[in-house]
């Protein structure tokens, strides 16, 4: 059983060896998509304001609130803007917190991860019972308290989230770096002289690699719900600048008018990246994890 | 023993809580400016209220002796007072509470039935059912609340008017009309996940050989299902519905704010916008420790339903 286990992990490896392009391809046509769908959000969000049809941002409003028409296909929002316009033009925002959260809170424990695997010990017993501590506070309650101290931006809401993240992280891959640890690979280099720095950052992260980006991918759907919902709050990416989360608040009264479609194209872009996010992320930490047995 | 698990489990219940209060009241210190503009949300007062601010937070005392009265203040109910407001913040928060924790209990109950009882029918019987609740909780997994709450609002208070869209409601049979689609709007990424975990945890207890030995022995099915895979399975799902649960304190604050509910998560939400610090400490503090308690009751459950866990703590 364990040798069947042994070569089809094997299997795994060597198909995943054809750089990135084979480890999509591993991943089946579900991840195929979802890594499509990742990648046009990714696009937008760098050239989006530059194909948007329409200025974002130009309020006239005599359209507030109109729906589609032959030019405009997904009509007006609240203040006579070009919807369509304003989604292409937000990916820009609601993609970068989320990344800044995921590279903040994936670099931060990592580290916290590594280190207290590769001290163990007190240092070891005491920072795990800190990060147990950490888990006290709710993501979007310490987001809403930074707003609450430093104003409301995008920046305060990101920073207090990759700390919210970041335990979670350290707890998921101190376990894979204990494993790493315990290597016989660890104590040969060890053995030979080498430092426990250079072990940990040529042998041990490196092997720990597939582990962190299938986390790194979870954890941005995460993100992306919360930012989004920050924003909606009020206490995240401020209007007039165009954002998915933003979208849906300042378009909510249009739904009591019967005229729901900007709110909802706004949530179904959410909604798909972050779908999106999660199918690719299980399909790798489903692949890390095979490879790592 | 047992006892010496409680007591760990305790002593960080109480170290949880501790170190979040710590970080609440130092969010005073972490705002720009000094203490008193950051009680007054930048705000210009008259002197006699700055007087009364200073005594009431001790400003003039070194930090520690600070955070320890306003702890001290804090426990007996005092939570300071709301500038917007100019109201005492214990008597809102004791107002808005019953919102907030109607809210998530309605939450909670609705996550517990449809989320386990999908979770064990889709195990149970492969085939359609199956591959619905896979289908459908693959995508509600990934409904943010606030989402999920605009697309019922359209859906059913909008197009089919069976409930009101906004507002809490007067009398209870009212306020359950009022509270149903927040509720479900609360539950549904929750649901999800209590559901795959269920599915996940019935299916593996249902391939284990005690349950074939049980079922070739003619026991009825049913008699099976609740003596010999419910029970087992009851560890992860009894983890997982709690940790969800725990964490809809937070969300609440999004759906709260989404359906002009008066809660607190929707009042702390508006006191971080106009910057009244007192209330947002108050509430957070709030917050936090249902939170933490939550949480610290899933781990003694977890170990009154496993017993191990309790004896794996005394092996360390």
């Amino acid at each position: 059983m364990s040798t069947a286990i042994g070569m089809a992990s094997r299997r795994v490896q060597a198909r995943t060896r054809g750089g990135s392009l084979g480890l999509l391809r591993s991943t089946g046509i579900a991840g195929l998509v979802s890594a499509a769908v990742i990648a046009v959000a990714t696009v937008l969000a760098v050239f989006g304001p530059l194909v948007a049809p329409y200025n974002p941002d130009l309020p006239s409003l005599g359209q507030a609130f109109i729906g589609p028409t032959g030019a405009h296909i997904l009509g007006f929002d609240f203040e006579g803007r070009d919807v369509l316009s304003r989604l292409l033009a937000g990916a820009q925002s609601s993609m970068i917190g989320p990344l800044a959260v995921v590279a903040g809170a994936m670099a931060l424990g990592t580290l916290i991860a590594v280190v207290t695997a590769w001290r163990q010990g007190p240092v070891d017993t005491v920072v795990s019972s800190g990060l147990d501590i950490l888990f006290a506070f709710p993501g979007i309650l310490l987001a809403v308290l930074a707003a609450a101290i430093f104003g409301a931006g995008l920046t305060a809401a990101s920073v207090a989230l990759a700390i919210a993240y970041m335990p979670y992280v350290a707890r998921v891959l101190r376990g894979a770096a204990l494993r790493e640890r315990g290597q016989p690979y660890v104590a040969a280099l060890e053995v030979q002289g080498a430092s426990g720095t250079s072990i940990c950052l040529r042998h041990i992260i490196p092997n720990m690699l597939p582990l962190i980006v299938a986390q790194a991918t979870i954890m941005f759907g995460w993100a992306m719900v919360d930012l989004a919902a920050i924003s909606f709050l009020g206490l995240g990416v401020q209007p007039p600048t165009p954002n998915w989360g933003v979208m849906i608040s300042e378009n909510e009264p249009g739904i009591l008018q019967g005229y729901p479609l900007p709110a909802l194209a706004a949530g179904l872009c959410i909604v798909g990246v972050v779908i999106a996010f999660n199918v690719l992320g299980e399909r790798l930490f489903e692949q890390a994890q095979a490879a790592s047995r | 023993m047992r006892w010496r698990f409680l007591a760990r489990r305790l002593l960080m219940l109480i170290a949880s809580l501790l170190i979040a209060s710590f970080v609440i009241f130092g969010a005073l210190y972490l705002a720009p400016g000094n203490p008193i503009s950051a009680l007054s949300g930048g705000r210009a007062l008259p002197s006699a209220s700055l007087r009364v601010l200073e005594a009431r937070y001790h400003l003039n005392q070194p930090f520690f002796a600070q955070y320890w009265y306003w702890l001290e203040n804090a426990l007996h109910g005092n939570l300071g007072i709301s500038i917007t407001l100019q109201e005492n913040v214990s008597s809102v928060i004791a107002a808005r509470m019953w919102t907030t924790g109607g809210l998530v209990l309605y939450a909670s109950l609705i996550i517990l039935v449809f989320g386990i009882g999908s979770g064990v029918i889709a195990a149970l019987r492969p085939g359609v059912a199956d591959t619905s609740v896979l289908v459908s909780t693959s995508i509600s997994a990934a409904l943010p609340s606030f989402v999920a709450a605009i697309v019922l609002i359209t859906v059913f208070s909008v197009k089919l008017g069976w409930f009101p869209a906004l507002g809490n409601g007067t009398g209870f049979w009212s306020s359950v009309r009022h509270f149903t689609l927040p509720a479900i709007a609360l539950a549904i990424s929750s649901l999800a996940i209590v559901a795959r975990v269920t599915r996940a945890a019935v299916r593996e207890e249902a391939d284990r050989e005690h349950v074939q030995t049980a079922i070739s022995r003619g026991i009825p099915m049913r008699q099976v299902v609740r003596r010999h895979i419910l029970r087992n399975a009851a560890i992860p799902i009894t983890t997982v519905s709690g940790i969800t649960i725990a964490s809809l304190i937070a969300v609440a604050a999004v759906v709260e704010t989404a359906f002009s509910l008066n809660g607190l998560g929707a009042y702390l939400v508006q006191a971080a916008e106009s910057k009244d610090l007192a209330v947002v400490q108050g509430i957070s503090l709030v917050l936090v420790t249902a939170f933490v308690l939550i949480n610290a009751v899933v781990d003694v459950l977890y170990a009154v339903l496993d017993p191990r866990v309790a004896l794996g703590s005394r092996a360390q």
